[in-house]
């Protein structure tokens, strides 16, 4: 539905050539509501841009819903972003205009005649339960009710597409669940691809299906969630799954074992705990659990745990045991390494967020 | 202009006229009402010109600028430098300066009507001003947002722009009809007829002070009332 191939946007400054974007490359199948994450910086805002074809890309292409958005005219590109819900950060809704006005703005932008935009703006209205609201003004609506006339207009021309340019981070805790939890009803009964720019961890745990994380313009990481939090040192399981740096210095080797399983009440099984148990059986040594973060993410959960081996266990025995069992396995050069190493891992630790932004 | 010279010092008389219960001026009660009603033509069809003149410039104003819809360093600057050549004229000098255009436009440079052109040319460049000022300073997220969601230039400026700018254009409207009416007194002065030249040939030329008094009161009533209408229409239209 989304297909974006090779995007670059080079930006001409006084120092030179940046490039915003340096060769993007994201996929999203229909249905589907895919994160975007990085920090600021890191090219989410330019790749929004060239979306909606407000920019024009240097090289790449984007696709959405079957249509190349590079090679249009003006003209062409207006008809193109009426196939493109957007819901902006700021919400920005007409200050002058009621809710109602407001969700009917698109399609008057569009040309539909007044009683259709009666019909269809009752009904978006009632979708995002505003019903009530309707010829409230902007004013006059709390932050949540406002990003919701958003969602509202955004969907007005029934697009295929959902633009969300980090649509809760003007929001509180509680906001925030709520209009996310709208942006998956609305994929799930009108089932429109949604692409979801976020800095905030929690989005990308409470809807998303699949991610991207963007650094210095290119793609960092990028899959399902199940595949992106189980990979070898991810920087998104790191920041999703935080465990305490371990601080201490203590007898035993470090591994980090990430895994992912059905949620249990979904009648999946229990793979790393039975691994856990067989594996102090195989070694026949003490494996203390050290920390660890188990969350679910939609239908799944996910988690990261910290486990540490006795001196007399053998360490490559246990990595090759652990992923022989489906689990990603690493071990942690903590404090039995050598000093530079151990300063190596706590700025990773600590900066290296995905977001920028320490979490933990 | 000499009016406010004479009114400020006869005060006075206005309580003994008051006390009298009329006026026993015949150019008040005869020449009054038709001199009244002359400004109120003046800077009626002026305002009218002004609006249908100022508020396309200053809008094509505001598009053209650098941070406008459609950046045109020419076509700025070019609007610019008349809007800036109209504003710089002191209006008496304008006045007299496009008397061969009234001619030409009117057919006579004496006269309410004739006092049209001049008002108009005078006031539109200013309200031009403060309608560009109003549409700068509506968010351009908001401006941007609209693009997005598939608006052409022209739904930008006659669906955003313009509704969203509508309290500030209407306050600056109300600025500019109040300038339009003191402008008048000074075109009325000069032979166009209406309040200000009563107020000049009777009250300041024969010394007829009740005639300037009354038609101060008149002008500040005007004046009044015109600035609570604005503001009250501004306020109605602002959901801020």
């Amino acid at each position: 539905m989304i297909s974006v191939t090779d995007l670059r946007k080079v930006y001409r400054a006084r120092s030179g050539e940046v490039a915003a974007l340096d060769g993007i490359d994201l996929h999203v199948a229909a249905g589907e509501i895919h994160g975007v994450v990085g920090r600021s910086g890191a090219g989410k805002s330019t790749l929004v841009r060239c979306l909606t074809a407000v920019e024009r890309p240097t090289s790449g292409s984007v696709r959405i819903d079957g249509q190349e958005l590079t090679s249009l005219g003006e003209a062409g590109r207006r008809r193109a972003r009426r196939r493109i819900g957007m819901v902006f950060q700021h919400v920005n809704l007409l200050d002058n205009r009621s809710a109602a006005a407001n969700v009917a703005f698109p399609l008057e932008l569009a040309g539909v005649r007044r009683t259709a935009r009666r019909a269809r703006t009752a009904e978006l209205l009632e979708l995002v339960g505003l019903t009530d609201r309707a010829r409230a003004y902007p004013a006059q609506l709390s932050g949540g009710q406002r990003q919701r006339v958003g969602i509202a207009r955004a969907l007005a021309t029934d697009p295929a597409v959902l633009l969300c340019d980090e649509p809760t981070s003007a929001l509180d805790v509680t906001t925030t669940r709520q209009i996310l939890r709208l942006i998956k009803d609305v994929r799930d009964r009108l089932g429109v691809t949604v692409l979801l720019i976020t800095h905030e961890p929690s989005v990308v745990k409470e809807v998303c299906d699949s991610v991207t994380l963007l650094r210095d313009g290119r793609v960092a990481e990028q899959g399902d969630l199940a595949t992106v939090l189980t990979r070898q040192s991810s920087r998104l399981a790191r920041d999703l799954l935080p465990i305490l740096p371990p601080d201490q210095p203590g007898p035993f080797a470090l591994l980090e074992v990430s895994f992912a399983g059905d949620h249990p009440a979904g009648g999946g099984e229990h793979r790393a705990s039975l691994a856990f148990a067989q594996l102090v059986r195989h070694l026949d040594a003490d494996v203390a659990v050290l920390g660890g973060a188990v969350e679910t993410y939609g239908a799944q959960q996910f988690g990261r745990l910290r486990i540490g081996l006795p001196p007399t266990a053998s360490v490559p025995d246990a990595v090759a045991f652990l992923r022989a069992r489906g689990l990603t396995t690493e071990i942690v050069p903590g404090p039995t390494a050598t000093e530079e190493t151990t300063a190596e891992t706590k700025e990773a630790a600590t900066e290296e967020t995905a977001w920028g932004r320490a979490e933990r | 202009m000499s009016g406010g010279q004479v009114g400020v010092a006869t005060f006075a008389p206005v309580a003994e006229a008051q006390a009298l219960g009329a006026f026993d001026n015949r150019v008040i009660n005869e020449r009054l009402p038709e001199a009244a009603l002359e400004t109120i033509q003046m800077v009626g069809f002026s305002s009218l010109f002004t609006l249908f003149l100022g508020l396309p410039l200053g809008l094509l104003l505001h598009v053209s600028s650098p941070t406008g819809l459609r950046p045109s360093f020419l076509v700025h600057r070019a609007l610019g430098l008349v809007v800036n050549v109209g504003r710089s004229l002191p209006f008496l000098i304008l006045l007299i300066a496009v008397i061969p255009f009234t001619r030409f436009v009117v057919g006579t440079n004496i006269g309410p009507e004739a006092a049209i052109v001049p008002l108009t040319l005078g006031a539109a460049p200013f309200f031009a001003r403060l309608v560009e000022n109003a549409a700068r300073e509506v968010d351009p997220d908001t401006v941007e947002a609209a693009v997005v969601m598939g608006a052409s230039r022209m739904q930008v400026v006659t669906k955003v722009l313009v509704p969203e700018a509508l309290p500030s254009i209407i306050s600056g409207f109300t600025t500019t009809i109040v300038t339009i009416v003191s402008y008048s007194a000074m075109a009325g002065s000069v032979g166009g007829g209406g309040l200000g030249y009563l107020a000049v040939s009777y009250g300041y030329n024969r010394f007829q002070t009740d005639v300037m008094v009354v038609t101060v009161i008149v002008l500040v009533a005007f004046v009044q009332i015109i600035q609570l209408t604005g503001d009250f229409a501004a306020r109605r239209l602002d959901h801020r």
